[in-house]
């Protein structure tokens, strides 16, 4: 089961906000509503996080992000639809069952971290215990531990006005960690830090997440943030989520301009793996075959490189269209093969930028393998440097946007 | 002018008169009791402060400026409250300080309960809003007339007008204290699971309280200046002397029981103030005492760790 559900979900700000979800059910637009005084925030979002998956909800400032993750945990209620998290229902609790839904599963994170500035670190960090009614001593060891984890052992006895930004939102971290309930929501949990700080929390979050399995549930307005951090991603515009999927299928395959639009500024050689850029070798060669038979192949297929596998999948050698046209011009009759040494070999999870730099130093395509050596795939060239440019990507012609058409299954 | 105005004569004193009488009639027995208790509280109170010697309280009230605020508050507290001493007015200032600390004790046990409900509920806010602004607005003079009728002359009166008058600062106070409180840190409360109880308790009054105390320095102020008009009805204290040495054009008399105003006035000024932002005031007894106790705590963990 889905650690959060949520179904339908509208909020209308406003007098009478039912009349409003009724007027977008019917087709109106969000400026119809704004001459009625109404503000749709969140309009018919639907999705699902699955447990131990870190799920970012990604958009501009007024896209609705902040609104959709509070009424998850029910700080905000929804117009319509509901939210159920780990099959008990958010929406349709009130006092007492929806303390004990935020008190036992689900912690949140703040962008402007929103500890009590009165008292200590500790004791913020124990915040979630006290609530929960935990006896001191247990909560005191709890929240040290919870300190300890985000690297702030020692500060316990400070006050929240003597440390760094960072360091307060590691507290606000440790706060939610403390709380030891499985679901974290995250608002803007890094936004207010400085870029360093941002990427330190990042790579520590992530790290947490992989010791402690937490479903996290992030939202955030930096699409490079959503792209290291989120298992998927739900782009949302205007109240509305456009897109919702991994990282590479929101570069690769946009829904809409928009999506396409906006992940045109991502870096992507940061973003982009091996794995998502290869395809599938078209034809291969066998062992015995010759220059010709090679020529032969490369013309039908229009690819300039052909590779050459052994029985057990793994990498013999790649034939490039040069040496062949001059083995065949010479006659000879054994096929000329860069060996696997010579050429370029990549793992499915290498990043883009990586592969620049393996591709810079050999000829021919570049051979993904995975962890026995068999071959997955190749990237060829045109492909890798299809990739880097933003400008190629051509939603009619191309549906992996990645490089045109022509060039897609050559070698 | 009268008889020709398209006005017609709408007798809203008259209305209010028979309110105070149906008051008198039919609640005498509520008035009868606040009396006792208040008369009471303030015999008991005003006693106690005139119960020691003179030069101890002196030096009592230096203390607590040392404690809560700084040496030189100390120094200045012990040269001008021997001046009250030296001018004889030591006693009115006692009785005049008894009345307004209980009224400011009554105004806040009534008002900081108002206004943390004001806070809460936005259509109590609105309702209480023009009620505040007429008990501030209206002359303070009005108030002697109902609570002479109420409770005859003395000491009591002028506790009831005092309260009255002082009241409206301490609800706006909390109310805008706690409605400022950071919205973010307030839903931490919910997001973890506070009860609204909690969240009152553990974030809104302590990150309201330099705001209240703000309040409570104003609830004192208006005390202090509404318990020497309290003199009018009989009120015993600084208030008293002034208003004697008025009918008298005693001069020396009038400038010496002002001046025990004055610095009755800024002494509980200070104080009130050091007390909502004792942050400022790390050299006060009591900042010391908190610098220690917080690196101490720190120096632990850090062992510990």
């Amino acid at each position: 089961m889905a650690s959060i559900q949520a179904h339908n979900l509208y909020k209308v700000f406003g007098r009478r906000p039912a009349r409003g979800v009724e007027a977008l059910k019917r087709g109106f637009t969000r400026e119809d509503l704004r001459h009625e005084g109404l503000t749709p925030a969140v309009i018919d979002a639907s999705f699902e996080v699955e447990p131990g998956e870190i799920f970012v909800v990604m958009g501009l400032s007024g896209s609705g992000k902040s609104t959709l993750i509070r009424m998850v945990n029910g700080l905000l209620e929804p117009t319509s639809g509901s939210v159920a998290i780990d099959g008990m229902n958010v929406t349709k609790s009130s006092g007492e069952a929806l303390r004990s839904i935020r008190r036992e599963k689900v912690s949140m994170v703040f962008q402007h971290f929103a500890l009590l500035p009165h008292r200590t670190v500790g004791e913020n960090a124990a915040y979630a215990l006290e609530i929960q009614g935990v006896n001191r001593a247990e909560r005191e060891k709890r929240a040290a531990e919870a300190l300890a984890m985000v690297d702030l052992d020692g500060w316990g006895g400070s006050l929240p006005g003597e440390l760094s930004g960072g360091m307060r939102q590691r507290v606000g971290l440790a706060r939610a960690l403390a709380a030891g309930t499985d679901i974290l929501l995250m608002d803007e949990a890094f936004s207010a830090l400085d870029p360093l700080i941002r990427r330190g929390m990042q790579d520590q979050l992530v790290e947490l997440q992989d010791r402690f399995d937490k479903t996290i549930l992030f939202i955030t307005h930096d699409l490079n943030e959503a792209m290291r951090l989120g298992d998927r991603i739900a782009m949302m515009r205007d109240g509305r989520i456009e897109q919702i999927g991994t990282a590479d299928q929101i570069l690769n395959d946009p829904v809409n301009n928009y999506v396409a639009q906006f992940v045109q500024d991502v870096d992507r050689s940061r973003v982009l793996t091996a794995e998502s850029l290869m395809e599938k070798p078209i034809a291969v060669i066998g062992q015995d075959q010759g220059p010709l038979a090679a020529q032969k192949i490369m013309r039908e297929n229009q690819m300039s490189a052909l590779l050459s596998l052994r029985p057990d999948r793994t990498l013999r050698g790649v034939a490039l269209e040069s040496a062949v046209a001059a083995s065949v011009a010479s006659r000879r009759a054994d096929l000329p093969l860069l060996g696997p040494a010579e050429t370029a070999v990549v793992r499915p999870d290498d990043l883009l930028n990586e592969l620049f730099g393996i591709a810079a130093t050999t000829e021919g395509p570049l051979v993904v393998v995975d962890d026995r050596d068999r071959v997955l795939g190749v990237i060829p060239r045109v492909t890798l440097f299809a990739a880097a440019s933003t400008q190629e990507i051509d939603l009619d012609d191309s549906p992996n946007g990645l490089a045109p058409s022509t060039v897609g299954g050559s070698l | 002018m009268n008889d020709t105005s398209i006005f017609p004569r709408i007798n809203v004193g008259e209305w209010g008169e028979s309110g105070i009488d149906w008051l008198r009639a039919n609640l005498e027995w509520l008035f009868s009791f606040f009396d006792t208790v208040m008369s009471w509280l303030d015999d008991e109170f005003s006693s106690l402060l005139l119960w020691p010697e003179p030069v101890v309280m002196v030096i009592f009230f230096a203390l607590v400026a040392l404690i809560v605020r700084s040496w030189e508050l100390a120094v200045g507290t012990l040269v001008f409250f021997s001046l009250i001493v030296a001018t004889g007015q030591w006693d009115n200032a006692m009785l005049t300080l008894s009345l307004v600390l209980i009224a400011t004790l009554i105004a806040l046990l009534i008002s900081v309960p108002i206004g943390v409900w004001a806070a809460r509920n936005s259509a109590v806010s609105a309702a209480i809003k023009p009620m505040l602004d007429l008990m501030q607005t209206m002359p303070a003079f009005v108030y002697l007339i109902p609570a002479v009728l109420l409770f005859s002359i003395g000491v009591v009166p002028g506790l009831f007008a005092t309260v009255i008058f002082a009241l409206p600062p301490g609800v706006r106070f909390t109310e805008l204290g706690i409605r400022q409180v950071d919205s973010e840190t307030v839903e931490a409360g919910h997001a973890f699971g506070a009860t609204p109880r909690q969240i009152l308790r553990g974030i809104q009054l302590p990150l309201a309280t330099p705001t209240i105390m703000a309040g409570v320095n104003q609830v004192i102020m208006l005390a202090l200046s509404m318990a020497v008009i309290a003199g009018f009805v009989g009120a015993d204290g600084l208030g008293k002397e002034v208003v004697s040495s008025i009918s008298s054009l005693n001069i020396p008399k009038g400038i010496e029981a002002g001046l025990g105003v004055v610095i009755l006035a800024i002494y509980l000024d200070r104080i009130t103030a050091a007390l909502g932002n004792s942050g400022d005031y790390p050299h006060s007894l009591l900042g010391r005492l908190r610098t220690r106790r917080t690196s101490r705590a720190a120096a632990t963990e850090t062992v510990s760790a």
